[in-house]
């Protein structure tokens, strides 16, 4: 094993870990909320530095053995590194929108940005994770971060609550991944992902079937999959809304990343024992995002069922449990982050006189008629959620579903159709509240330059011009899952 | 045959004392039949050769966890002036524990000493890794191969640790914290003054 080589491989990681240490120094001593908000944009700094380290990897479609870190724990592959640059971009955004947000609580603390970028290197060695062992210390480094995040508004009881909530389930769902996990290295006598794979070559035995299914239950709690999904809308709601952002964006990029590859790479060579899981969780996330959505009156709430109903689809390119399926997913995960940043950031654009957030679909009534360009970004947002075609939320939706009607799924995507036209019932509600309903006046407060940057990027992403963009992000996908497939 | 001597003496004690720790009513009783289950856990572990995981229950279960659980127990609402009540009374219970213990320690240096057991000698079925010892093999493996492992849970322990600071630390305000250099500043005729009151009313200060 080659010290330098795997330093070398791994600095993205270490940069994380050394910069968050140093701004935790530097958080001992911040007094004032101006230092609070240096440190967030050295953390902001630190995001685009590790950004500039693996986007060579992403582009140069680097696999094989030399990508190997520390004898075969740590992946450094581009599909690593694509992962990695859809986290880091959200992590960015979360951390940018975090101080105008907790100013006005007067809750904005210097740790904010550290535990970002802490939880961020925990993500990071999920991507890359390719041993068992690798995959429980990264997610375990993510969680405990989230945790703390999601509880970051002590005295605001529904956060608290939504930490102590996110907490508990989170750890038994550790457990459950663990316990999958043993079952799995007793039954294959390997925790490397190259090892399972070569030990259930030959064919799954019950036990290891057992710690298939644990494992897949363990990772869909964690992208907050039907059945494992109970937590969502809770913790969405009641963390403070730039950590919902991040919830929504980074955690899901690194989970449904680590499922792909525990899938793809480690239970590769037995197929049949997880698609029926993936094809189960991937309708039943579509169909209760889709119809626990409606009756939803907080935008967060919406927001949070829209994020599993959004897991549902991307799931069914994993079901497809082709190249271009993984492909697929991985395009329409950008898609996705481009979307959940926007949204979450119209929301935290949404405020009154006083600065304070407002949260209720009804407060937006007749939002159109005072606040035109918002108002336009969010419909569009929810267009594109919903995957009307012009925009660009319909490409994602398209090349999951090709990707299972070329796999032989045709009832899986035909079901999904339909079920997205649920969905898009309360997107278009949203819509309507907005555009056609009586003004309430209640949304007056406006927002600084950099929220409506953010919102401003989002929105030409998912418009008709990020079709400019298919091909560079399908070729990107494409090598990422060649890299993903080889190492098989 | 002193190990099968052990191993009943060590496997039937955990079980009773596991036994107990769900039966008996009071729940510092618990915790210290939980630590007499941990103890001969860990003589079993010796048995079987893995004294570093012997080692890590004394030290981590009983030493840390089993006092945590203390510290849980002690803040329940349990009535302290009846438990004192009960100290002579369940005195009898204390030293039997203790007599136990002791005789275990006993018996394992007597048996270590005769012979009788073998302490991290690898029984050859798994390939040499560094040592004769365990803790050695474990040592290795961590610190080499494992090593990014390893600091990656250092990491994760530093996260529970600030989570834990800022989740509890709060900035109160109006605490009187000591000034030493505003106290050597003051000089005595500032601090005092002299008020000569009218006969009838009170003093203004």
């Amino acid at each position: 094993m080659d010290w330098s080589h795997s330093l070398r491989l791994v600095a993205p990681e270490e940069l994380l870990s050394v910069a968050s240490l140093v701004l935790l120094l530097g958080a001992a001593w911040a007094r004032c909320a101006r230092d609070a908000r240096a440190i967030t944009w050295l953390a902001v700094a630190t995001l685009a530095a590790c950004a500039v380290m693996v986007a060579p990897t992403a582009f140069t479609a680097a696999r094989g053995p030399e990508v190997l870190a520390f004898g075969g724990l740590f992946a450094a592959d581009a599909f690593a590194a694509y992962a990695k640059l859809l986290i880091y971009a959200a992590a960015g955004a979360s951390l940018l929108v975090a101080p105008a947000f907790f100013e006005k609580l007067r809750a904005y603390r210097p740790e904010y940005p550290v535990l970002v970028l802490l939880a961020v290197a925990g993500m990071g060695i999920m991507v890359s994770a390719t041993n068992l062992l690798t995959l429980y210390i990264g997610l375990e480094l993510n969680s405990l971060a989230a945790y703390v995040l999601a509880a970051f508004l002590k005295d605001d009881d529904r956060s608290a609550e939504a930490g102590l909530k996110y907490f508990v389930l989170g750890a038994l769902a550790s457990g459950i991944l663990l316990f999958g996990m043993s079952l799995t290295y007793g039954f294959t006598g390997t925790t490397s992902f190259t090892g399972i794979a070569a030990a259930l070559q030959g064919g799954v035995s019950t036990g290891a079937l057992f710690g298939v299914t644990f494992v897949m239950a363990g990772l869909a709690f964690k992208i907050s999959a039907v059945p494992f999904h109970m937590w969502t809308p809770d913790v969405y709601e009641g963390a403070p809304t730039p950590v919902t952002l991040f919830f929504a964006s980074a955690p899901k990029v690194a989970a449904l990343a680590l499922t792909m590859r525990v899938t793809l790479d480690a239970f590769g060579s037995q197929v049949a024992a997880w698609q029926q899981i993936v094809i189960v969780a991937a309708l039943a996330s579509i169909v209760v995002g889709a119809l626990g959505a409606i009756g939803q009156t907080n935008i967060k709430r919406l927001l949070a069922y829209s994020s599993i109903n959004n897991v549902g689809f991307l799931l069914i390119g994993l079901a497809a449990a082709t190249p271009a399926g993984a492909a697929g997913m991985l395009v329409y995960l950008a898609i996705y982050v481009a979307m959940t940043v926007g949204g979450f950031v119209a929301v935290l654009m949404l405020k009154d006189a006083a600065g304070n957030q407002v949260e209720q679909i009804a407060d937006i009534a007749g939002l159109s008629s005072h606040r035109k360009v918002l108002s336009a970004c969010l419909a569009m947002i929810m267009f594109s959620l919903a995957g009307i075609p012009p925009l660009f939320g319909f490409w994602g939706k398209f090349v999951v579903f090709q990707a299972a009607v070329d796999a032989g799924l045709l009832p899986l995507a035909v079901i999904g159709i339909a079920a997205s036209v649920i969905g898009a019932f309360y997107y278009l509600k949203v819509v309507k509240v907005m555009y056609f309903d009586e003004p309430v006046m209640k949304v007056t407060g406006q927002s600084n330059w950099i929220h409506q940057a953010l919102l401003a990027a989002s929105a030409l992403f998912i418009s008709p011009a990020g079709y400019l963009l298919t091909k560079c992000l399908g070729g990107l996908a494409a090598a990422a899952v060649a890299a993903l497939l080889h190492a098989a | 045959m002193i190990q099968v001597l052990a191993f009943y003496l060590f496997a039937a004690l955990t079980i009773a004392a596991g036994a107990f720790t769900i039966l008996s009513r009071n729940p510092v009783h618990s915790v210290l039949w939980l630590i007499v289950a941990f103890f001969n856990a860990a003589g079993l572990m010796v048995l079987c050769g893995a004294e570093f995981i012997a080692m890590l229950l004394v030290i981590v279960y009983v030493g840390a966890v089993a006092v945590l659980f203390l510290f849980v127990v002690m803040m329940l609402d349990i009535d302290f002036a009846t438990l004192r009540a009960g100290f002579i009374r369940n005195m009898p219970l204390g030293l039997v524990l203790a007599v136990v213990l002791l005789a275990e320690v006993l018996i394992g240096l007597g048996a270590l000493g005769a012979g009788g057991i073998k302490l991290g000698t690898p029984d050859g079925s798994a390939a040499p890794l560094a040592g004769a010892s365990n803790i050695e093999a474990i040592g290795a493996l961590l610190y080499s191969k494992y090593l990014f492992l390893f600091e990656a849970a250092g990491l994760v322990l530093l996260v529970a640790m600030v989570g834990a600071i800022v989740l509890t630390h709060r900035q109160r305000s109006g605490v009187r914290g000591q000034n030493v250099a505003k106290q050597n500043a003051r000089r005595p005729d500032e601090a005092t003054f002299n008020a000569s009151p009218e006969v009838g009313k009170g003093v203004q200060l």
